[in-house]
């Protein structure tokens, strides 16, 4: 392998400076006892301090951990099964027709599902808040999981299956004990994304959330459109911490999975 | 025999949740947005919101949310595929990887307000402007900062798939083009770039379509100086509360997406499992 020369090394490294820049650069300000994003006065705490003090913060906060794991588990469950009924239909056309409907939602632009999900929940007349907020998260979450399913299931070889059935395992047990034991990494890795989405997602919420139910997402766009907080800087600190902490286990674990399935 | 139709009627049963969702979160709100194009803001069956689309206004807008989407995703092209190639060529390739996607995980939200204290007056930029003995830019609210922004957001989501096509690319092919006498620049332009083509097809779509249609960067970046379809979409939805033009721009925006995805398409399923571009 050709060694990397000193102007592609500075050009990886521009590359990464700018990617973490903005990111440190709010980390740091978050620290700061002024009050803006300019000059640094001293060391403090407090910003944290506020965030943790502030009751409708926290409110907002256990809002969005609730709506991500209730609609990854909701997610993660339907679109488990959907993938493997998706598996089991036989007409290639049917099949075809079934997977290109499952990733509209993912190519959607957000504005698209936001305002066509407002629609839908002022017509079929679900109120504009939690539950509305939850089914949109689910709803646009089960075609990931489809997608991390799909593959494990499609590695899986049906003469396990049907090894089983001849050795006289009921359906629920090819379900329980072969089916879904082969399939677990891409249904975890299916409900990791649909959580990270989950928290992630500003647009959709912001369409269907009514008055007086807020995620953090949509919280933070209206204290960001009216100006400059340093109790953002600090709830940015705690998500890329909170953050790094996941996506670096999510990957030691799934590389720990690979090794150990290669011994 | 019976034992398989027993199976497949299991499997089959499962698929009654996923049906369910797919009918009320996928086809109907599309057929509902085609239905709500045809109203009126009294609920009157009209095409007048599409005799709107065509005038001057709407017209205008949409070159605009194209000339700014073609800007933003050429310049992530730009800044990616030299640095997809160099990650490639890193010892501990894979980590590098993680280090580019990480900051996607982080809130979108986030970074874009990360941009409004360094783009700001007193912000660093123009900290150091001034220490050159230049005066005060403004950069927030321009152009340029939009531009600037949405290229930061994108530029994970763009260095993914290239990253994943340039790792499949045989290296064998490379050294046969050096043996055979081509310079660096021959071996990029006739081998690799050609053989990653389908990369950086999933890329473009994985940037352009989200570029159409996003709203809070030029709300937040641009203060309304920049409109795109997805802001006049959010617009029509919730300020003026005409959902009949909202859903008439939607519209548009979907078949713009139709077409694009034809183009920058492939065969096999691409650019929906690269990343979470949205």
């Amino acid at each position: 392998m050709e060694k990397l020369n000193k102007r592609s090394k500075l050009y990886l490294t521009f590359v990464f400076a700018v990617l973490y820049a903005p990111i440190l650069f709010l980390v740091f300000y978050s620290f700061n006892s002024g009050d803006s994003m300019t000059n640094f006065k001293s060391f403090t705490l407090s910003h944290y301090r506020d965030v943790f003090e502030d009751t409708r913060l926290i409110v907002i906060l256990i809002n969005t951990v609730v709506v991500a794991l209730l609609s990854a588990l909701i997610s993660t469950i339907i679109g488990t099964l959907g993938s493997i009924g998706i598996i089991a239909i036989r007409n290639r056309k049917l099949r075809n027709m079934v997977l290109s409907l499952n990733n509209i939602l993912i190519v959607s632009p957000d504005v698209i599902i936001g305002a066509s999900f407002l629609i839908l929940f002022t017509i079929i007349g679900v109120k504009l808040g939690f539950t509305s907020v939850l089914l949109s998260h689910a709803a646009f979450s089960i075609p990931i999981v489809v997608l991390m399913v799909l593959p494990k299931l499609q590695e899986m070889s049906s003469s396990l299956i049907d090894a089983a059935l001849d050795l006289g395992a009921s359906r629920r047990d090819v379900l329980t004990r072969v089916i879904l034991p082969f399939i677990k990494p891409g249904i975890f890795a299916g409900f990791f994304m649909a959580l990270t989405y989950s928290l992630d997602d500003f647009a959709v919420t912001f369409f269907v959330t009514g008055n007086g139910f807020s995620t953090l997402s949509v919280e933070i766009y209206s204290m960001a459109r009216a100006g400059v907080s340093l109790t953002v800087n600090a709830i940015s600190g705690l998500v890329f911490f909170v953050t790094l902490i996941l996506v670096l286990s999510y990957h030691f674990i799934t590389n720990r999975q690979r090794l150990g399935a290669h011994k | 025999m019976e034992k398989k139709t027993m199976r497949r009627k299991g499997n089959l049963f499962s698929l009654i949740p996923y049906y369910i969702w797919i009918f009320c979160f996928v086809i109907a709100p599309i057929l509902l947005v085609f239905y709500y194009s045809l109203l009126d803001l009294h609920g009157h069956f009209t095409f007048e919101n599409y005799r709107n689309f065509f005038t001057s206004v709407y017209l205008k807008m949409t070159l605009s949310s194209f000339w700014y989407a073609f800007l933003i995703t050429l310049f992530s092209l730009l800044v990616s595929y030299p640095a997809a190639y160099l990650i490639t060529k890193t010892k501990h390739k894979q980590l590098w990887l993680i280090l580019i996607i990480i900051p996607s995980w982080i809130n979108l939200l986030l970074k874009t307000y990360a941009f409004i204290g360094i783009f700001g007056n007193k912000g660093p930029i123009n900290a150091f402007v001034k220490a050159i003995g230049l005066p005060n830019q403004q950069i927030l609210f321009t152009d340029f900062a939009f531009v600037f922004v949405s290229v930061y957001i994108f530029i994970p989501f763009m260095i993914l798939p290239i990253f994943n096509s340039l790792d499949k690319l045989n290296p064998a092919l490379i050294d046969a083009s050096r043996d055979l006498g081509a310079s660096k620049l021959t071996t990029l332009r006739r081998v690799i770039i050609p053989l990653t083509m389908n990369g950086i097809k999933a890329g473009v779509q994985a940037v352009f379509i989200p570029s159409l249609s996003l709203f809070m960067i030029t709300r937040l970046i641009a203060g309304n100086r920049v409109i795109t379809l997805g802001t006049s979409i959010e617009e029509q939805f919730l300020t003026t509360q005409n959902w009949g033009m909202g859903s008439t721009i939607a519209v548009f925006l979907i078949i713009f997406m139709f077409i694009i995805m034809l183009i920058t398409g492939e065969k096999r399923k691409g650019a929906a499992r690269n990343g979470k571009a949205k």
